[in-house]
């Protein structure tokens, strides 16, 4: 038998991952396509909020959807009857995506005339944080009923978001959610946070929400590499 | 179950590092934990037994874990602490003005193969 060596590697396992994300990064960059990583707990609203935001931006952007979920394609119907293009990605029983599966779901969507492409990410606030996905922004939605300690629980998905959207205002009084302690406890973790209170369902609010989309997208889209 | 993921990363890991050193039998690997990283040491080492199996390179390998002590430094005091013992909050001072210096790793130190 040979001689057994030690081999030292000495890196993150994430490393590979990263690297494959920062190329895919690359690749929509040379596309001039914008890819928003959404994230949340099951049941934040999530599907509806989408749903919401493809509505007032459909008009002006060319968008695409790739709704992750273990195995289901419910949320993938609700999509596709806005008129957008989207597939279901199946993580087949894994409780996130990494950048490998996102290259191939980008690849089955086909980006190259999308202007905007939503991954709806696994409804979970842990394991989707740890894998960057090669997304522009990342997004997270909390919503009402799941209480404002969130950030403190779950302090890395906060930090890895861009965009802390606080979903189902319109049940505020109905709950003991304090809407400043949120604002307190994720600028703690993530003093870049923008944070914006919507309801998806009355669509107050949610105008700063798609304004900000948009004018990123924009950017995104416009600058030379 | 994201240990699951995380076990896929390091056997893809691995398998590139032995392509590129020409390796037929991984016999051991030897990850970093820290502390906080999240990562539940039980779940991972079932994971691992059931994916490795699936492997060619890999599948008698054993997983080795070391673990690396979670350090938060304070901002009020300029010190630092063990943040399991403490969490957030500062033990000397009381201010919550505190980043964690080491112990959300996840690291791939070392393979043994041949």
């Amino acid at each position: 038998m040979d001689k057994i060596r030690i081999i030292e590697v000495k890196e993150s396992i994430f490393a590979d991952n990263n690297r494959e994300a920062d190329r895919i990064r690359a690749e929509l960059k040379r596309q001039k396509t914008f890819l928003l990583n959404l994230m949340s707990s099951p049941g934040s609203g999530k599907t509806t909020l989408l749903m919401r935001t493809i509505e007032a931006l459909k008009d002006e952007l060319r968008i695409g959807v790739m709704e992750a979920d273990i195995d289901s394609s419910v949320d993938a119907e609700k999509i596709a009857a806005t008129g957008v293009r989207s597939i279901q990605l199946h993580t087949g029983g894994m409780c996130h995506l990494d950048a490998g599966m996102t290259e191939q779901g980008l690849k089955e969507l086909g980006t190259e005339d999308l202007d905007l492409v939503v991954l709806e990410n696994v409804g979970n606030l842990v394991c989707p944080a740890e894998f960057d996905t090669g997304a522009v922004k990342n997004a997270m939605i909390l919503s009402v009923p799941e209480g404002h300690d969130k950030p403190l629980k779950y302090p890395l998905i906060f930090t890895v978001c861009d965009v802390l959207i606080i979903n189902k205002i319109d049940v505020l009084p109905y709950f003991d959610f304090d809407l400043d302690k949120v604002r307190e406890y994720a600028h703690m973790r993530n003093p870049k946070l923008k944070i914006f209170p919507v309801s998806a369902k009355t669509g107050e609010g949610m105008r700063a929400w798609t304004d900000w989309l948009r004018q990123q997208v924009g950017e995104w889209n416009r600058e030379e590499i | 179950m994201h240990e699951l993921g995380i076990v896929f990363h390091i056997i893809k890991t691995v398998e590139r590092v032995g392509e590129e050193n020409q390796l037929s039998t991984v016999s051991s690997v030897t990850i970093q934990l820290g502390e906080v990283s999240g990562v539940v040491h039980t779940e991972l080492a079932d994971c691992w037994k059931w994916a490795v199996k699936k492997t060619e390179l890999l599948k008698n390998a054993e997983l080795l874990i070391e673990t690396i002590p979670a350090v938060t430094f304070c901002e009020g005091c300029d010190t630092t602490y063990e943040t399991v013992r403490h969490g957030r909050i500062c033990p000397h001072c009381g201010s919550g003005h505190t980043y964690l210096v080491q112990g959300n790793e996840i690291n791939l130190k070392e393979i043994a193969a041949c």
